[in-house]
């Protein structure tokens, strides 16, 4: 047991010791929440204990496919999780914006509901990078949207280094990770009897010095080393960032936007499911009589083909358009509108996507006509 | 909105299990504002007291099977001022609607002992094949707040807010795990409209399509996706064949995959 | 790409909307009229302050919002808005159904605006067609409140039918204040002894200095087309046509994603636009 661990350094805590970790995160007023088996697949919500995590799984990823493998391993962090991402916690996909009641005025009531304070456990390399992105669209100098900076100014993150990547997984290539690369309070990485422990922020230091660790050796941390150096070659997918975002807004035209846009649904499953997504819609529901509405703000997509409508048609009434705006924004226009491309390399929209359309080889493709 | 005049609304049946109906009386919390809102003027399901048309709305459940109800729906047109179709038996033909696909004289042989007592139609169609519907509301049942909203937006003189995207979105925001994916489910939810709120997806079943075809759906990709999935011969076919099977999109990609 | 004028925006103006009373409604041509808002709050109605080409959005709970850009004078507001509102849509139609002493949320005001000091000194080209000459009204008040900053300011605008223009009882104070208006229909009727044909080829009629003259455009997007398509044969650079683009805008901020267009989210970085910014994509069909 050291007395004083220091932001920055790394520390060993046994794993016995995680259901302390945990608790000490519910005593400063967290509410903790990680991954857990659920449907056949990994979902965020609330966690307990150590036990509550998947233990000796992990996930087998392709397009249009996910399977949950029970192995004969003990670790609790190698399964690559599913379709949920953090973001249904900071920017929920339904939120209550206000109340408008007709008395004798319109008299408005804003959602006073408190914020909660989440203690995230097990964000990924890929994942951190999304909420940064998020952070990107939601904090702006010139505008914060309120709902996501409550949620994300109490935010508490348990960062964990990847090291048994995916079938779908390419944040090698977009260097998020394996490793975490930064903006958490503490970073694990998980070996067979203990947790690696990175020590990120004042208050991750203070979280681990209510634990019994201990000092992490030379052949832990080089074992850990060595762990994240393989995880980064055993990416299942690759994608050469080299020539975007120009070749997306160069080529708008290609012939190759008609091809894909034979075979997506136009369902906006990618959407959903990308970690850093981040458009919405408004809606109002009112009683019968108009006496009194709730303004609601849900998840959008640029899919529906409502989300282009304006008075007169769609203005992207194709699911080609539509195809093209969103990965032309992904990785084309969101490199100008916030210095990074929308993309962190987490592979849901592929596994996800109930056709398996696979960006990596829809950008190859349309390298390939663009060279021609 | 004036308290002053109270719209008269009528609600009728036709080939159908009632289940929609029901889905109107299970509305029990909202219930006593509807009756400070409409005047049920016609509703046997609820009240046997019917008073006489014209009506200002008409709910019309079930599908046309017969050739007295045929005659029917058309005097019902004439009485009611808006004609709302409830239900995907009005909307797109139902359950009954199988038979549209085979021989229904020899379905009435094999299954009654005297089919000449029978008075049907070859095809059990859905109400806009026969008058003009002024709104649909889909569902196998329907969706109780759809119906509410529906009523609520034609007493505020407005377009009703029915979700325009697939279930994949209701799914997706509710947190359910993606059967089609997770498990290799055939699953209708990525052509399917909105509003049910993903309820068999959310419960391990994929979507069979009792809310309709969504008008952006691309069948043509997902039919041949759906029958790469199947767990037996022809599962997609029938998938597509269900509730809401008469539906002309999903016919047209039931047929596109039929051996 | 250069920044148009903004005003600051209200970040807490992202959800909640300031009430307004409507003090007046005024039909201007079939399925079109224009409300005069007044804010509750004396504050607001003291410190709201809008530039040319900005827009609001309007509120009414139940039917939702939508995107209306502001029609009156910026320097003469006396506490109250106007907006000139096509009422085409679920929310727009109700708006038409109220009177006045109806209340109704407004956010905003929103947007980038027509660049009425950088082009001072220089020719004005205004072309505008059908309800596309309500967010280019407050500029043409601007110039007439400060006529001696600009050079000629000639004002093309057009409409389908005689019935269908907008503001034809301000026509003549304009051109008293030392604006040549020049108006066209697409159609004439028994009334119409004015010009007809559409606005794009009115811009043959007039000798243009290139070295001088810029262009405002707003209006349907063919028009536009067309437009922009004139200004540049008549070798009026991109850096000098400024447009105004109608997309589905929700939010105001560039926040909820649905005006985007390329990397710019309408709301925020337009609806106006020096057309240099927009050359690369404007003629993708579905973009």
């Amino acid at each position: 047991m050291l007395n004083n661990p220091t932001i920055n350094s790394t520390i060993s805590l046994p794993k016995t010791e995680f259901d302390t970790l945990l608790a000490a995160l519910r005593e400063l007023g967290y509410q903790t929440i990680g991954p857990r088996v659920r449907d056949e697949s990994i979902i965020y919500t609330h966690i307990e204990k150590l036990s509550d995590l998947p233990q000796g799984y992990t996930s087998k990823q392709g397009p249009a496919t996910f399977r949950l493998v029970k192995s004969n391993h003990r670790r609790y962090f190698d399964v690559i999780p599913g379709a949920q991402s953090w973001k249904q916690f900071l920017f929920p996909p339904r939120t209550h914006l206000f109340t408008v009641e007709k008395v004798e005025r319109w008299d408005i009531q804003p959602n006073a509901e408190k914020p909660p304070r989440y203690a995230f456990i097990g964000v990924r390399g890929c994942e951190l990078a999304a909420i940064e992105i998020q952070d990107r669209a939601f904090l702006r100098a010139d505008f914060h949207d309120p709902v996501y900076r409550a949620r994300r100014e109490g935010l508490f993150i348990l960062a964990v280094n990847c090291l048994h990547p995916a079938g779908t997984c390419f944040c090698a290539s977009m260097g998020t990770g394996p490793k975490v690369q930064g903006g958490y309070d503490l970073c694990l990485t998980e070996l067979e009897d203990t947790f690696l422990i990175e020590i990120g922020s004042e208050l991750g230091r203070d979280v681990i010095s209510r634990c019994q660790y201990e000092p992490a050796s030379g052949f832990l941390q080089s074992a850990a080393a060595k762990g994240l150096e393989r995880a980064a070659g055993d990416m299942g997918r690759h994608l050469s960032l080299d020539d975007l975002p120009s070749l997306l807004t160069d080529n708008l035209e290609l012939e190759h936007w008609d091809e894909v846009g034979k075979r997506c649904l136009s369902c906006a499953n990618c959407t959903q499911v990308c970690p850093t997504c981040f458009c919405w819609d408004a809606t109002d529901h009112t009683d019968l009589l108009a006496h009194s509405t709730r303004r609601e703000r849900v998840w959008d997509s640029c899919f529906n083909p409502q989300y282009s409508y304006v008075f007169g048609g769609n203005t992207r009434p194709t699911i080609k358009s539509r195809y093209r705006q969103w990965l032309t924004h992904k990785l084309g226009a969101w490199k100008e509108q916030y210095d990074t491309f929308g993309c962190t390399g987490c592979g849901r929209c592929i596994t996800w996507c109930p056709v398996g359309i696979d960006l990596t080889e829809e950008i190859a493709a349309l390298r390939k006509e663009a060279q021609a | 909105m004036s308290g002053a005049y109270k719209p008269k609304v009528a609600v009728y049946k036709f080939s159908s299990c009632d289940g929609c109906q029901l889905s109107l009386l299970n509305l029990e919390d909202e219930l006593l504002d509807l009756a400070g809102a409409v005047e049920i003027a016609y509703f046997l399901e609820a009240t046997r007291a019917e008073q006489p048309g014209p009506y200002d709305i008409g709910i019309v459940e079930g599908s046309i099977t017969t050739p007295h109800e045929e005659e029917r729906i058309t005097e019902i047109r004439r009485e009611c001022k808006l004609l709302i179709a409830l239900g995907t038996c009005a909307t797109a033909g139902g359950i009954q609607a199988l038979r549209n696909f085979t021989d229904a004289d020899r379905l009435a042989e094999n299954v009654y002992p005297h089919p000449e007592y029978l008075h049907y139609l070859t095809k059990a169609t859905p109400i806009s094949e026969h008058v003009q519907v002024d709104l649909e509301i889909w569902g196998c049942p329907v969706n109780k707040y759809m119906v509410l909203e529906a009523i609520a937006a034609l007493l505020q003189n407005r377009k009703p807010n029915f979700p325009p995207y697939s279930v994949c979105m209701e799914c997706k925001r509710r947190g359910a795990v993606c059967v089609l994916v997770s498990q290799g489910i055939p699953c209708l939810g990525p052509a399917t409209q909105a509003g049910c709120g993903a309820i068999c997806p959310a419960n391990g079943r994929g979507c069979y399509g009792c809310f309709g075809p969504w008008p952006g759906a691309n069948l043509e990709s997902l039919a041949p996706a759906l029958k790469d999935l199947e767990r037996y011969p022809g599962e997609a076919m029938r998938l597509l064949r269900n509730f809401a099977g008469y539906a002309p999109a999903f016919r047209k990609a039931a047929d596109s995959i039929k051996e | 790409m250069t920044a148009l004028p903004h005003t600051a925006v209200n970040p807490d103006q992202l959800l909640y909307p300031y009430w307004a009373e409507i003090t007046q409604i005024k039909p201007e041509t079939e399925g079109v009229g224009s409300i005069w808002l007044r804010f509750e709050d004396p504050a607001i109605r003291e410190s709201y302050r809008f530039l040319p080409g900005q827009f609001n959005m309007l509120y009414l709970p139940g039917y939702g919002e939508a995107a209306i850009s502001i029609s009156s004078d910026p320097q003469d507001t006396k506490g109250m808005v106007g907006h000139t509102i096509r009422f085409v849509g679920n929310v727009t139609k109700a708006i038409s159904r109220l009177k006045a002493g109806d209340v109704i949320g407004l956010r905003g005001p929103f947007g980038s605006a027509w660049p009425m000091d950088e082009i001072e000194g220089r020719d004005v080209v205004i072309a505008s067609g059908g309800i596309g000459l309500a967010p280019l009204r407050p500029a043409i008040y601007h110039i007439l409140h400060n006529r001696q900053k600009y050079g000629k300011v000639l004002l093309i605008y057009g409409a389908r039918t005689p019935k269908d223009l907008l503001y034809p009882y301000e026509y003549e104070q304009w051109r008293a204040g030392g604006i040549d208006v020049q108006i066209t229909v697409d159609r004439a009727d028994e009334t119409w002894d004015g010009q007809v044909g559409v606005v794009p080829m009115l811009f043959y009629r007039f000798r243009l200095d290139h070295q001088k003259s810029v262009v405002l455009t707003c209006g349907p997007e063919i028009m536009i087309r067309f437009v922009i398509y004139e200004g540049l044969a008549r070798r009026i650079p991109a850096e000098r046509i400024y447009v105004s683009l109608e997309r589905n805008m929700k939010c105001g901020q560039g926040s909820c994603g649905h005006c985007q267009i390329g990397p710019y989210f309408i709301c925020k970085d337009g609806p106006v636009f020096r057309f240099d910014a927009l050359e690369k994509f404007f003629n993708v069909e579905e973009y």
